[in-house]
């Protein structure tokens, strides 16, 4: 059963700042509104009857909790180390967006507002939101960049089957950073009767937190899970990173465990000195987007820079601000993955699994497989299977040849 | 330099309110965007906003997306930005620059306030940049010698109007309605409340902007108003106009309308 205090990480301060990263960067028509999501989220968390209800959702719904799978076969390539994966590809709409979105749902009705709005890259955040619209019954318009459109064909039919309105962008690199400038301005206008249920750790404060507390069941089961089938913690966990969602999810629930290595698997693309990549962490500088402080891929003028990836999932120049902060900590390590390690990675799960993951995911096991052979024989390492590849099969069809 | 205080000192005395227009350096293109704004001025229009094109534009409608994209496009840097200012701050007309916070973040704050003053800039308004982020910039204008413009919104509480007014030198932006930048068929009735409201809270002139577009919404905003805004409405007479001559002649016409309109 979850309880209030797996909804409560440390941090942010009472700015929404972790460390220099976060705060607010909105035009001032949103702050009461933001200030408004802040108050009904902190008193919701607290609130044994939200608790019960959104742990009634997850379980009953979502289908939580998920399973860890120890996968030897696809470990026998990482130099020996065990590897395990933490399944958010099994829950309902395929991946670990479903809780976040759950959460944000119910909060949606606390605000006592009918309507709500979501950006999606890859389409796994729309499909959640459209799902969790039409479960409780509000009216669902989604963001989506018209290149991700095409891309992800299949998600958009799903979210139009489960109600949602969805609206291609066109402006810009027409990718999730403009999907998410054109839910913003869908919010100033309409944020009376709108919630803005925003799909990653990024935006602006409480944004970054809300998003996290509600992913945070990731790691709070896959901690038990792991200590209950091998005896003791992980040496590392390993999640990519596009937003961070899924990363900070993991993360979380290992943050005082300061044993146990974060490695987080940024989108290379066709490599750093292509410049075709979503390398923010690695390649960025700290500058705003999105309302937060945060580090961003932007030129000398402060331009942001479209990204690259092959996943649309990854591909966004922005990163939650947390995990700029831990980055800069020390606590948590980011890395690139190209497209075509990410790509090797999908197919090897698959081969040697019996398991398709999403791309956005792959480049976690691409990591995990280099980060075992570092490690070596007799290290475990915690994947986060963040979702499944069905959504992708367009895309590896065309990689593959299939 | 022109300042605010200047141009509301005038417009007072002349009893009427002053004509704010904005236009993005860059477009229609370098030297347009330099004889659109002049325009504008010889026009009527007391106050010149001069945006800062920036990729990811988060208040604005399409007209200005549009308008800033073709900046960009140009190849529009904050060099050109400053040449625009300069220019246009030597017809006289108090000239600001409107712009979101991360290029002036990357540019260097203390280094935009004093560039922006070399070039005879009287201040900037800044969208995105709220009270508790606005430290750093407050500081660095106030050593340039340039005003800093924030706004409040119908949604704003009055704790909320009390922080953004105290952020606030020239004068207050009060965004007449929930929404982006765009042109529309009325202006808000929330705009009167607003600004009624912000004056509870401050003795400087308070400005509506966003949604108005022609001489009779700029008269019945400047019943209540020390400021009239127009953005979109500008732009939009430069991307309908088939050549820039016959642009510069729509902007014009418009400016004189809009002018006669902060009269009435």
């Amino acid at each position: 059963m979850l309880s209030a205090a797996d909804l409560a990480g440390p941090g942010p301060d009472e700015h929404g700042r972790f460390g220099i990263f976060g705060g607010r960067f909105v035009p001032e028509a949103l702050i009461p509104a933001l200030d408004e999501v802040e108050k009904v989220f902190n008193e919701a968390r607290n609130d044994p009857e939200f608790v019960r209800e959104f742990d009634h959702l997850l379980r009953t719904y979502a289908g939580r909790p998920t399973p860890v799978t120890e996968v030897p076969r696809f470990a026998e390539h990482a130099g020996g180390a065990r590897i395990l994966l933490k399944r958010e590809d099994l829950t309902h709409t395929g991946a670990h967006k479903i809780n976040n979105v759950l959460g944000q749902a119910l909060l949606t009705k606390r605000l006592g507002k009918t309507r709500v709005i979501a950006e999606t890259g890859a389409g796994q955040h729309g499909v959640a939101t459209a799902t969790a619209a039409a479960l409780l019954g509000l009216e669902c318009v989604i963001y989506m960049g018209a290149v991700d459109c095409e891309r992800q064909a299949l998600n958009v039919a799903r979210m139009k089957l489960l109600g949602a309105k969805v609206v291609p962008v066109h402006t810009g690199s027409r990718t999730l950073k403009d999907a998410i400038n054109e839910a913003f301005r869908d919010w100033v206008t309409n944020v009376d009767h709108t919630h803005y249920i925003f799909g990653t750790v990024a935006g602006p404060h409480p944004f970054p937190e809300i998003v996290r507390d509600f992913a945070r069941i990731i790691g709070v089961e896959a901690r038990r899970q792991v200590i209950e089938l091998t005896g003791r913690l992980p040496d590392a966990v390993a999640a990519c990173v596009g937003g961070g969602s899924n990363a900070i999810g993991i993360f979380h629930a290992f943050l005082d465990d300061k044993d146990v290595q974060l490695h987080g698997y940024e989108a290379a693309g066709h490599g750093l000195e292509s410049g075709e990549h979503a390398l923010t962490l690695t390649a960025g500088s700290v500058g705003v987007l999105h309302g937060a402080r945060t580090y961003v891929l932007q030129d000398d003028e402060g331009q942001t820079i479209e990204s690259h990836s092959i996943s649309a999932g990854l591909d966004y120049p922005g990163v939650g601000p947390e995990h700029a902060w831990l980055k800069d900590s020390g606590r948590a390590v980011y890395h690139g993955v190209t497209d075509e390690a990410a790509m090797e990675a999908f197919a090897l799960l698959a081969r040697t699994e019996g398991i398709i993951p999403a791309l956005e995911s792959s480049h976690a096991l691409a990591g995990a497989l280099e980060l075992g052979r570092e490690l070596g024989p007799g290290a475990t390492i915690l994947v986060n299977l963040s979702g499944r590849g069905d959504k992708d099969m367009a895309t590896a069809m065309k990689y593959f040849n299939l | 330099m022109t300042t605010l205080q200047t141009v509301f000192e005038k417009a007072r005395a002349e009893k009427r309110a002053a004509l704010v227009g904005y236009l993005p350096a860059g477009f229609p293109s370098a030297r347009g965007a330099i004889a659109a704004a002049t325009t504008m001025v010889e026009g009527g229009c007391d106050v010149i906003e001069i945006g800062l094109p920036y990729s990811d534009p988060l208040m604005d409608g399409p007209t200005i997306q549009d308008a800033v994209h073709r900046a960009l496009v140009n190849g529009t840097r904050i060099a050109d930005v400053l040449r625009t200012v300069e220019a246009v701050a030597a017809t006289g007309a108090a000239t600001l620059v409107m712009t979101y916070w991360n290029p002036v973040d990357r540019y260097g704050a203390e280094r935009f306030a004093r560039d922006l003053a070399a070039a005879g800039g009287a201040g900037t308004i800044t969208p995105d940049l709220t009270p508790e982020e606005a430290g750093p910039w407050l500081e660095a204008s106030a050593a340039a010698g340039i005003d800093t413009v924030f706004l409040v919104a119908p949604s704003s509480t009055d704790a909320r109007i009390e922080k953004v007014v105290r952020c606030c030198t020239g004068f207050v932006y009060a965004a007449s309605l929930m929404g982006v930048t765009g042109a529309r068929e009325t202006v808000s009735a929330a705009a009167e409340g607003l600004v009624k409201r912000t004056r509870e809270h401050t003795t400087l002139p308070v400005c509506v902007g966003l949604g108005v577009s022609n001489g009779a919404q700029a008269a019945e905003v400047a019943a209540y108003a020390d400021g009239v805004i127009v953005g979109s409405a500008f732009i939009r007479r430069l991307l309908d106009a088939p050549d820039e001559a016959s642009g510069l002649a729509a902007v014009r016409a418009l400016a004189e309308e809009l002018a006669a309109g902060v009269r009435a």
